[in-house]
């Protein structure tokens, strides 16, 4: 397998080939957990995948909440881009605001490069207060703003005081960090900063916060719909369908579950030092893999009626689906797949595969760390570099008045034993012998390796979708799901299975080549008759 | 839906909500895409690239490759060349492009990198080229970073050698390759010889083969852009996109030009094909006559369903402008007219248009969706047209939707079809009919529903 690592790299310039060998890797052994390089500088000229910083933080994180302003100080390209195309769906509660339909943006001109653009965001947010009378705002930066030397926190402090509303300031230049990744940080620092604490709920039984769950496609309300039919009451969601005024609670849940590790596990980390709520990685892509996280959610309650109506639901949702799953599994099984998607999903989608029957053999993170891929183990031997350290780390104390303990200590360590409390094991350890594991993927290797390895199915972004799709290989986009979705619990798996099953089966791929170019083509009759 | 919006409009200085215009650098991006051979070059932070492609891949469904300087914020603090360098250098040992079309973002603008002496110390293979355009997003709009582009090809590549080709160059502006495809079709019928500057034909619309091309067929060649400079004559199509090169055309190889809105509807076709005839001395081919009689066939056929409805029409300035003059001759009225770049040659156009038909309405250059749809909000319209941020106005008020321009991110197929020549007009009335036909058909009283219409 190794030596396929070095033949889709063959073409490479040395200095390229020396860094891009560190970010594949193959696992050699089952039991195997091979050391690989990730959250690295993008080379100049390679065709990356990736994003920026304000991507992350603006697009990712706090885009989805959705009764705040999101105010973007820059050129409109930023805030346009962001504008409705990442399908975060959501719903205004009954007296609710939805800001999520709009594009808010300080639409610089030079003359605010030149001179700052200090001014026109004060008016800018003037405006948004005085047309949208919303409850809180975001002020996003982009690059041009952190060059200029804009102190957008100073703005949102004043507007603060002004209108008596929370303006909360985030410099996410997109020139910070290597890809998202700093951007979900910062997004995260200051939504535990200014936002998380504030609220006086009185939570009711199993109280908890879904972190990292972006409700794409409707994934959310799939999840929300199982959990809330075992007794759940979900307390924040962040920040998919998200609302500043549930954020503001999120440290009155008893625990906290981690969808995306990649873009949040900062904030259950912060949220269980300050306030003592411990977090679960869960994921409720693929069907085995819900089971498994309802399960080992109602073990950490420990309550035996939820437990058993756990194992209800469960059944029922089952029962539901299983017919139809089963059909799919038979048409798909035995299929190989390539995964390149986010920070999370390439391992998450691999197990909802397995639940068809389909192997995935090479998989990749865009802007993940090696924590994603190798085990959180291994975050204390990270090695912190130039682009890191830009990024703030927030520190965080216990918060007194607020900091409940929820488990005993020894309850914790007897929890930690049986399910991945405040741990995830990352996306190596779920793979087969011989994968290949591959870093911030571009172009070119995307296809080599399509080439050398040929696989059935890939499943990326928009970006590759369609120079694959050309190639004759089914590809499918799996930060948009298509248009399709919810992908997510039970009924989710079906959705995606239909739709994998769609795109192995559509009868467009038997036209692809022309009968002309396939069978003998008669004799010219016309052509002879015409001659006569 | 849009609920937040409130009829009442007013004056906002600072804040741009739903607009109606993008940034430079995707319309450079696009624009570069239509050099055979060429790859498109991000001079910024990753982000940029990967938005444009991300955007212009929704609109067309087709592989949009191009690659980025990844500044980081060391580059952003001491300057991006050696990215820039190390990306030139990097690109063509592994995507062996002919041309790299470097576009400038707000990053690299607001940094001052100096590319051309950026590029002049590059390593750039014997036979290749590095091409720039200053493409700031500060500045303008998407229309203006294709505009630039243009004209960087002009600036770097067009020589003019002493020996007349005998060709017409034609300057399409930010049109669809479908649009590009009908206008190649009539300069052929008329057999005129010519090069398409850019073509993004054959590249954003390219067949499904089973095999992926880094650089599709498509695209104007190099050694077509060099000779450009040898033309007799440049037609450029739409003021806002195409002026700037050709002008520097002219400047650069005393290639004598005009400026025509782009050929959309039954005026502006006419107009195009006249000044063919007049440059040419050639008469209008015959299925080209047969095809506009088809056309004005079937504007008297459905003239009932427009004559008076009154339309809102938002977009990029030369083809709102083109399908305004369109709409007019429909008899429509076109209440609202607006487009998110700024000019102030937009709204005088248009204004003058409504004024020499007798009609008045709202003209506003650098205006954005909220305010449009305020507009609407105030006195409603009986039919849409935009690109596809309009669907969410369209729904709220309850309007016929036609999608037209740049981004349609909803619909397929927009990218073969076009809305040039006499044949596009045809496709426009049947997308317009039907939008204002459906709504009949789905809303009107059961005893009013028609078989026959």
């Amino acid at each position: 397998m190794k030596k396929v690592v070095d033949r889709a790299l063959e073409k490479y310039p040395a200095k390229v080939h020396r860094a891009r060998k560190e970010h594949i890797v193959v696992k050699e052994k089952d039991d195997e957990v091979p050391v690989i390089t990730a959250n690295t500088r993008t080379i100049p000229g390679i065709i990356t995948k990736r994003g920026c910083c304000y991507a992350g933080c603006k697009g990712v994180v706090l885009g989805p909440i959705k009764d705040m302003v999101h105010i973007v100080h820059g050129p409109i390209g930023c805030s346009y881009y962001a504008w409705g195309t990442r399908r975060n769906r959501g719903k205004a509660q009954e007296d609710g605001q939805n800001f999520l339909e709009y594009c808010f943006s300080t639409d610089m001109q030079e003359s605010d490069i030149v001179f700052g653009g200090e001014k026109k965001l004060r008016q800018a947010i003037k405006e948004a207060v005085e047309i949208f009378h919303p409850k809180a705002i975001t002020i996003s930066a982009t690059c041009p703003v952190g060059l200029i030397g804009d102190d957008i926190k100073a703005v949102a402090a004043e507007a603060e005081k002004l209108y008596g509303i929370q303006v909360i300031a985030f410099n996410c230049e997109g020139y910070k960090g290597v890809s998202q990744s700093a951007g979900h940080h910062i997004a995260n620092n200051n939504l535990m900063k200014y936002v998380i604490g504030q609220g006086e709920l009185k939570p009711g039984k199993y109280a908890i916060n879904i972190l990292g769950e972006y409700n794409i496609g409707g994934d959310g309300w799939e999840i929300k719909r199982v959990l809330e039919k075992i007794g759940y009451q979900i307390i924040a969601v962040m920040t998919g369908d998200g609302s500043y005024e549930e954020i503001k609670n999120a440290h009155k849940a008893d625990l906290n579950l981690v969808q995306c590790h990649r873009s949040i596990n900062y904030i259950a980390e912060m949220i269980e030092t300050k306030y003592g709520i411990p977090w679960l990685k869960v994921n409720f892509i693929g069907i085995q893999a819900t089971v498994e996280t309802l399960r080992n959610l109602a073990e950490y309650f420990g309550d035996p009626e939820l437990k058993e109506r756990t194992e209800q639901v469960i059944a029922e949702e089952l029962s539901e689906i299983q017919g139809e799953m089963e059909y799919y599994r038979e048409r798909l099984r035995g299929r190989k797949a390539f995964l390149f998607v986010g920070g999370s999903r390439a391992h998450h989608y691999q197990e909802l595969l397995k639940d068809l029957g389909v192997e995935t053999i090479i998989a990749g993170y865009e802007f993940g760390h090696r924590d994603d891929y190798e085990g959180r183990e291994v975050i204390p031997t990270i090695k912190i570099d130039a682009d890191n350290k830009n990024i703030e780390e927030l520190k965080v104390e216990k918060d007194e008045k607020n900091y409940r303990m929820i488990l005993s200590p020894e309850r914790y360590e007897e929890l930690k034993q049986k399910i991945p409390l405040s741990y995830y094991g990352g996306m190596i350890k779920a793979m087969n012998k011989n994968s290949v594991i591959i870093d911030d993927l571009n172009h070119y290797e995307t296809e080599q390796f399509i080439k050398i390895l040929k696989p059935d199915m890939f499943f990326s972004g928009i970006k590759d979708k369609y120079a694959v799709q050309k190639m004759g290989l089914m590809s499918k986009q799996l930060h948009s799901y298509d248009y399709s979705g919810p992908y997510a619990g039970f009924k989710g798996a079906l959705v995606f299975a239909r739709d994998v099953d769609a795109g192995v089966f559509t009868p467009a791929w038997k036209y692809v080549t022309p009968p002309w170019k396939i069978e003998p083509m008669l004799e010219g009759v016309v052509e002879e008759v015409a001659g006569c | 839906m849009l609920k937040a919006t409130p009829e009442k409009v007013t004056e906002r200085t600072a804040l741009r909500i739903n607009p109606a215009k993008t940034c430079q650098p995707i319309g450079a991006m696009y624009a570069a895409l239509g050099i055979h051979r060429c790859l498109p070059h991000s001079d910024g932070s990753q982000g940029c690239c990967s938005y444009h492609r991300m955007q212009l891949t929704r609109h067309f469904k087709e592989p949009v490759m191009a690659s980025t300087s990844s500044f980081t914020e060391g580059a952003s603090v001491f300057g991006g060349g050696s990215n820039l360098k190390t990306a030139i250098k990097n690109i063509f040992s592994i995507y062996e492009p002919d041309v790299i079309a470097v576009h400038t973002t707000c990053l690299s603008e607001t940094i001052g990198d100096d590319l051309n002496s950026i590029i002049t110390q590059a390593e750039v293979p014997e036979g290749k080229y590095v091409i720039h355009a200053n493409t700031p997003s500060y500045v303008g709009s998407h229309v203006t970073g294709y505009a630039n582009m243009v004209k960087g090809m002009v600036d770097y590549l067009a020589q003019n050698s002493g020996k007349a080709n005998g060709k017409l160059n034609v300057l399409p502006g930010f049109i669809s390759p479908g649009d590009v495809r009908e206008i190649k079709r009539i300069l052929n019928l008329f057999e005129i010889p010519f090069i398409m500057l850019p073509d993004t034909s054959g590249v954003l619309d390219s067949p499904m083969t089973g095999k992926f091309e880094m650089y599709p067929k498509g695209g104007t060649r190099v050694s077509e852009i060099i000779d450009a400079g040898n033309s007799e004559y440049t037609l450029a199509l739409g003021q806002f996109a195409s002026t700037e090169a050709a002008t520097a055309l002219e400047k650069k190889c005393q290639v004598p030009l005009s400026v025509l809105k782009v050929p959309i509807g039954i005026e502006a076709t006419d107009a195009f094909l006249m000044q063919l005839v007049k440059l040419t001395g050639k008469e209008v081919p015959e299925i080209l006559e047969e095809e506009r009689g088809q056309l004005v066939d079937l504007m008297l056929d459905c003239h009932p369903y427009f004559y008076g409805q009154k339309v809102a029409v938002f977009g990029d300035p030369d083809t709102v402008i083109a399908l305004t003059e369109f709409l007019i001759s429909l008899g429509m009225v076109p209440r609202y007219v607006l487009t998110g770049t700024p000019g102030e040659s937009f709204t005088r156009t248009v204004e003058q248009m409504l004024q020499d038909a007798g009609l008045t309405g709202t003209v506003k250059n650098a205006g954005d969706l909220f305010e449009l749809h305020q507009w609407i909000k105030k006195e409603p319209v009986d039919l849409l047209i935009g690109n596809t941020h309009g669907k969410y106005i369209a729904r709220a008020e309850n309007i016929p939707f036609v999608r037209f321009g740049f981004p349609i991110l909803d619909r397929y197929a927009h990218q073969y079809l076009p809305t040039t020549g006499y044949k596009g007009a045809i496709q426009l009335i049947s997308k317009m009919a039907d939008a204002l036909m459906d709504k009949k058909d789905r809303e009107c009283p059961e005893e009013e529903f028609e078989l026959v219409m």
